[in-house]
């Protein structure tokens, strides 16, 4: 039974390995690769991260194992006696200690990058393409009208969506959240980026989306009984194409009841 | 012989026990003695079986959840017709939001706070220290009876519908009444219920400081307590400086949400809420409050409350490795510096929780730095356990085993917060499965596995009798491969972006192949939620059946295990007199025994070997 022991606990760890190894054949695993250069950099220290942690969880797994397997195979009469090491002590926590301190401080310049206001790229912060206030359980977007700036109060000629954010590719845009209700969270988890909505709150969240294409918007915080159902869509896509959706938006929110045609062939007469 | 073996030679006049004789002369009645009982072993015994109750309650309501995410809408399996007859038998989204709030509430604040501190922290220190009981014997037993109340507003909670804005409770969903089905009284009895278990766990921490410091038997030098006694002490501390935030947090958000009606109507306070909110079409809102006041008020309580959630079961896993190994604990001072460490650390890194909310970047990079720091400490602490386990003889019994699971399991748990400590990562794993495996495999697979061991091991002091080896084993093991089942994948469903709180998270098209995934989870979590019988059975089987023994079952060294089995009341029939701390085994050239319990004289050397001098109770 002694070695049945020492093998189930030196198993599940290579049982863990491998089911890892091959979770991203599986899918289980990323959305795909991020659609940001900031996301590339989040996925990138996640890597790092978890080539550390790998090392650290098989030297600490292969230790008790073995640690497990010699108590089990041992002779003596009696264990070992020891009250401990200073020598190791200071190592083991020397070390850990330089590889945390590492971690934190290598981190800080992609946080700061992403949050910190005077970091934001240039023409982000003067216009903001959109404001997204989360409701239960919808997203609004409010956009300013082609041409002109984001007010923070609504403007007469403002542009509105619902559920249905768009942005260009290829230029940072910054987007100014905020909540209805409740507390909500902005989640695109193709974009690696989350960020809390906070009633009473005006957050600005930039990013700079590199390819086109659809992805999912989801909250990511617990917002009521229909947490799960705020799903919206990015559409990231050309500047011009972006240029057109919002005028199409302007064209169908001032559409008067007549055909486009005819409102041209009135004025004419 | 240690230097201090030595250097209490001189202690050695008996002083006979002061009050302990004085009680256990009269009889007491029924009532007195199980019920409204001031014995510290008595209300120990008491909260362990009410939280062992709430353990398949909170299980039951985690199988619930589990369902919903593996198959949702689809009929509850046996109380599907019962619950949601109407329904067809299949749950609502509302009734899935209640599940995991409750999960959450029942598990923290009725099973693992009361269970380690309650249970464990009430039988052992007396017994541990040497007292006769705790230093406050009618606040103890009101420590146990005030968790009623709360037992029975968490009752009303779940009559109104269930309180439904997770167990954060962030405001506004959880301080407006129009923002959920369910936020109306259901939500203020919850609040009531955890100042209740505030107030129980209080009146605890108050003792347990008072018993350590004051009652220690002669000779209990705090160095030589052993480190199940220093993580309670330390938890007590922590208890007692972060829980008055949380009472007053509660409070203020009992007093956002009272309407009175009629005089009153509409006035209460607005602590939490700001003013112009629509929710849920009714008129704006009136306020100047901040929701994130909550957040940084309750995670001010709620993450020193995680190592309340931890530390004692560190000491108790500390203790019994030591005595399964028949070896001193590795690095005796390191471990209490190490858990002062995280005691101390664990007030300065709230705000790891609020990454994402919205808070002043700037204190996003101090708290990354703050938590990593504090993992620093635990790594310290698992290569201590490894060293204790490195040359000695183990035994693989029931305890060992669920220790040696805590330690491979908080390991994990360990270094899958990395990932959350870091706040560039964190915006991607913030608020996703990845943080549930994290949480689990600490509160689970350390903290539970951790109790597992501690029930096994302390058993024969608390009944006399010992717990079957073959149950226990068979209970270990299931459970083992039950929880990796359940929680290992989780990270990777966290690492696909998949939430954490959603009815139906296959509405999403990039989710929808994780639905297997999710499945096999359950699975696993229905073996693992059945393997509790095994536990249960056999923990009340034995109690009856049992082999019985000696006061010393695992010939370990601790105080606790001088006293007879069960202890009676009063505990020490000898007062103890302490020459040692209790980590002596397999001092070498001892001759008769492995072991040295805190109250052997020092060893006489007879003729070049050296023997334990007799004991009178043995």
């Amino acid at each position: 039974m002694r070695k049945f022991w020492c093998l189930f606990f030196m198993f599940w760890p290579i049982a863990a390995i491998v089911y890892s190894a091959m979770s991203p054949a599986y899918g289980w695993w990323f959305p795909g690769p991020s659609l940001t250069e900031l996301g590339q950099r989040i996925d990138n220290l996640f890597y790092l991260i978890l080539i550390i942690i790998t090392v650290v969880f098989i030297g600490t797994q292969v230790a008790l194992g073995y640690a497990l397997w010699k108590a089990a195979h041992n002779k003596d009469e009696k264990s070992h006696f020891s009250h401990g090491s200073h020598n190791l002590e200071v190592i083991w926590s020397v070390a850990p200690a330089v590889i945390l301190l590492f971690l934190a401080l290598y981190q800080m310049d992609v946080w700061r990058d992403f949050r910190v206001k005077a970091y934001f790229p240039e023409g982000t912060i003067e216009s903001p393409i959109a404001e997204v206030t989360a409701r239960q359980f919808e997203w609004r977007i409010r956009y300013p009208a082609p041409g002109k700036k984001l007010q923070l109060k609504p403007q007469p000629d403002d542009l509105y969506a619902v559920n249905d954010l768009h942005a260009p590719i290829g230029r940072a845009v910054m987007i100014q959240l905020r909540s209805e209700d409740v507390q909500h969270a902005f989640f695109l988890p193709h974009l690696r980026i989350k960020q809390d909505a906070i009633p009473g709150q005006v957050i600005p969240i930039w990013f700079k989306a590199e390819k086109k294409g659809l992805f999912e918007l989801l909250c990511a915080e617990l917002c009521g009984w229909g947490h799960y159902k705020m799903r919206a869509q990015l559409t990231a896509e050309r500047e011009v194409d972006f240029q057109d959706y919002l005028k199409k938006l302007q064209a169908d929110q001032n559409y008067d009841g007549f055909p486009a045609s005819d409102s041209v062939a009135k004025k004419e007469e | 012989m240690s230097t201090a073996e030595v250097a209490l030679g001189h202690d050695h006049e008996q002083t006979h026990a002061p009050d302990t004789h004085g009680h256990g002369h009269h009889e007491l009645s029924f009532i007195q003695k199980y019920v409204f009982s001031e014995d510290h072993k008595m209300i120990g015994l008491q909260f362990l079986f009410t939280t062992l109750i709430m353990l398949f309650l909170g299980g039951g309501l985690a199988l619930g959840v589990r369902w919903q995410v593996a198959f949702p809408w689809t009929d509850l399996p046996i109380l599907g017709r019962i619950l949601f007859g109407d329904a067809g038998g299949q749950m609502s989204p509302e009734f899935y939001t209640m599940l995991f709030t409750m999960h959450a509430t029942v598990m923290i604040f009725l099973v693992i706070i009361p269970i380690l501190a309650g249970a464990f922290g009430n039988f052992l220190i007396p017994l541990m220290v040497g007292a006769g009981d705790m230093a406050f014997p009618v606040l103890n037993m009101l420590s146990y009876w005030f968790m009623w109340p709360a037992i029975l507003f968490f009752g009303m909670s779940f009559y109104y519908g269930g309180a439904a804005a997770g167990w954060t409770s962030y405001p506004l969903l959880s301080d407006l009444r129009q923002s959920a089905p369910y936020s109306g009284s259901a939500q203020t009895y919850w609040l009531l219920a955890v100042t209740f278990v505030g107030v129980s766990s209080m009146m605890g921490s108050v003792n347990y400081m008072t018993t350590i410091i004051n009652m220690r038997a002669p000779g209990m030098t705090l160095f030589r307590m052993p480190l199940t006694i220093w993580a309670m002490f330390i938890t007590a501390i922590l208890q007692a400086f972060a829980l008055p935030v949380l009472t007053a947090a509660g409070f203020m958000l009992v007093f956002d949400r009272l309407d009175f009606g009629g005089f009153f109507e509409g006035i209460h306070s607005t602590f939490f809420i700001p003013s112009g909110l629509v929710v849920n079409n009714a008129e704006p809102t009136v306020g100047g409050g901040q929701p994130l006041l909550w957040q940084h008020l309750f995670w001010f309580y709620s993450h020193p409350a995680v190592y309340i959630m931890l530390l004692p079961a560190m000491g108790m896993v500390s203790d019994i490795l030591a005595c399964m190994c028949r070896k001193p604990i590795f690095g005796y001072k390191p471990m209490v510096y190490s858990m002062s460490a995280i005691a101390g650390l664990g007030f300065i890194v709230w705000g790891h929780h609020m990454f994402t909310s919205g808070m002043n970047p700037a204190l996003g990079m101090t708290f990354m730095v703050s938590t990593m720091m504090i993992a620093l400490p635990s790594a310290v602490k698992v290569f201590n356990w490894i060293g204790t386990i490195w040359g000695g003889r183990v035994q693989f019994n029931t305890p060992m085993l669920n220790c040696t699971a805590f330690v491979s399991m908080f390991v994990v748990g360990g270094l899958s917060g990395i990932f959350m400590a870091s706040v560039p990562t964190d915006i991607y794993f913030h608020d996703t499965y990845m943080i549930v495996a994290h949480f689990h495999y600490v509160i689970f697979g350390a903290t539970l596995f951790g109790v597992f061991a501690g029930i096994h091991f302390w058993f024969p002091k608390m009944f006399g009798r010992m717990m079957n080896e073959t149950a226990g084993k068979w209970h270990f093991f299931l459970t083992f491969i039950g929880f990796n089942g359940t929680f290992f994948p989780m990270h990777m469903l966290g690492i696909a972006g998949f939430p954490r709180r959603y009815a139906d998270p296959y509405l999403h098209p990039y989710l929808e192949h994780l639905m297997p995934l999710n499945q096999f989870i359950t699975y696993s979590a229905i073996l693992m939620g059945f393997s509790q019988f095994l536990l249960v059975g056999n923990f009340f089987v034995s109690i009856f059946t049992g082999k019985k023994i000696g006061r010393n079952p695992w010939n370990a060294n601790g105080l606790e295990w001088t006293a007879p089995s069960p202890p009676g009341h009063g505990n020490f029939d000898i007062l103890p007199v302490v020459y040692r701390g209790p980590y002596e085994y397999s001092t070498p050239g001892q001759v008769d025994r492995d072991f040295l319990l805190q109250t052997d004289p020092p060893l006489r050397k007879t003729a070049g070997s050296v023997t334990t001098t007799p004991t009178s109770h043995h």
